[in-house]
């Protein structure tokens, strides 16, 4: 059998606003080194050929599915994961609490894909309608709650962020 | 982790084409959203892989000194959405990549990375052969330019060669000024979906609005690749806009067409939609360009 050398590589970046550094195989997946080196349980290992998004992060500010991004990619990039989201004493974001508030969770799994997608929607500061919004979540899967109440979610608190009021349905 | 034997990162266009040279076997990844998935699959499991992500220098869109849009081929379909240059002078392409997959396949897949798999059912390309893109491949003897008629050779096989990478794609002023296009995919779902058959239609109406310029249809998954319907496109120009012109047009279409029967749909129903596909995007091109039917 073929002798496997292993390659290793480092790689520099910010996560959640910290400067880290990790030397990784270059055989990882971003998912892989999100939670194995960082301990990043949130990013979830799903279908993992990015279809379902349960593995999204951000990086600089775009959604991204880790599974199908390559680790020694993320050099130098800003990576954020729902870690990332909480107060200095484990509080919710805004839009942690509307998917507790919506009852947009059940399993819980789609949850972190869903919830970064949102901040990222939410960081446009962009007021988009209920279709623009059913496609720009169209990147996850959930099979527990229909969809319904997470697009409640993000749409309650895109019009709290706007400061406005929620047009009636 | 990815089964794969070997990564190399290139750091420049130079370095990519000095890797490609030195490692001939070796599979170029752009975006890596169909490579990693096949690596996954098993498909394309222990191959040596030439990362060219990293080169920032083949993103975005530039307008050259003779009107010449060129695209990065590393640009992302999102960021050719977005693009300023691409909403002025050929808002049907970005169109036409914003309904690729879902949104975080938009922010990972590259328009260079969506030609060079050859694939008939990329939804970019139809829209580049209605344009009569240019495929821009640098290599060791420096660049070369081809149509991107040629440039396809048959499924999954483009036309780089030994040391070549793909550097941009070009559409001419010529080609897209006084232009309105309209690009329709059809389905089986509004996201993360592959074309049934991908329809791209563009025209360019005299100026009083009643004749047609010029008209172009190209098709994705009506043939082994994407391909254009030149009968329909000849029968078209000069005629007055009118609903008789846009049927004609849409029946001319399969005479150039050749779509086969596979699991995702039949070969009789993908002329039937092809043939449909090309009315409405001609009515929708028209009413674009402020012609009235």
């Amino acid at each position: 059998m073929e002798k496997h050398v292993i390659q290793y590589e480092t790689v520099r970046f910010n996560l959640n606003g910290k400067d880290v550094e990790r030397t990784v195989d270059v055989r990882a997946s971003l998912t892989d080194m999100l939670r194995n080196d960082f301990r990043m349980t949130s990013v979830k290992k799903g279908c993992e050929v990015g279809e379902c998004g349960a593995c999204n992060v951000l990086i600089d500010g775009e959604a991204f599915n880790s599974c199908i991004y390559l680790a020694v990619w993320a050099n130098g990039k800003h990576i954020r994961t729902l870690e990332g989201l909480l107060g200095p004493n484990g509080e919710l974001s805004d839009i942690q609490q509307a998917f507790v508030d919506e009852a947009a969770i059940q399993c819980g799994f789609c949850t972190p894909g869903f919830i970064l997608t949102a901040v990222e929607i939410l960081e446009s500061g962009k007021e988009y309608t209920d279709d623009e919004l059913r496609k720009l979540l169209s990147g996850h899967l959930c099979r527990c709650t229909g969809y319904e109440n997470i697009l409640r979610a993000v749409k309650k608190t895109m019009y709290r962020r706007l400061g406005k009021p929620m047009p009636e349905q | 982790m990815y089964d794969m034997k070997a990564l190399y990162q290139a750091k420049s266009v130079a370095d990519a084409v000095a890797l490609r040279l030195a490692h001939p076997e070796a599979q170029i990844i752009a975006g890596g959203s169909d490579v990693l998935v096949q690596m996954r699959e098993g498909k394309r499991a222990g191959v040596e892989l030439i990362s060219i992500y990293g080169l920032d220098e083949l993103r975005g869109v530039t307008l050259e000194d003779d009107g010449t849009l060129c695209i990065g081929s590393l640009t992302s379909f999102s960021h050719i959405t977005r693009d300023p240059l691409i909403q002025q002078h050929i808002p049907v392409l970005g169109e036409a990549v914003d309904q690729v997959g879902g949104p975080q396949i938009r922010n990972i897949g590259t328009i260079g990375g969506n030609t060079c798999n050859g694939v008939t059912s990329a939804d970019s390309a139809s829209t580049l052969f209605a344009y009569d893109a240019v495929i821009e491949l640098t290599g060791p003897e420096g660049v070369r330019r081809v149509p991107i008629q040629d440039f396809y050779i048959r499924a999954g096989k483009v036309d780089i060669r030994e040391g070549e990478i793909q550097t941009a794609i070009r559409i001419s002023r010529e080609s897209y000024e006084r232009t309105f296009g309209h690009y329709i995919k059809y389905a089986m779902r509004n996201a993360m979906d592959i074309a049934t058959l991908g329809t791209s239609v563009n025209v360019r109406l005299s100026p009083d609005g009643k004749t047609v310029e010029r008209a172009r249809v190209a098709f994705g998954v009506a043939g082994p690749v994407p391909l254009r319907a030149e009968t329909a496109e000849r029968l078209a120009e000069g005629k007055p806009v009118s609903e008789e012109t846009a049927e004609a047009f849409a029946q001319a279409v399969k005479e150039d067409i050749n779509p086969r029967d596979s699991w995702r749909a039949a070969r009789d129903f993908r002329m039937h939609i092809a043939v449909e596909s090309a009315r409405r995007a001609f009515i929708e091109a028209v009413n674009r360009a402020g012609g009235a039917l």
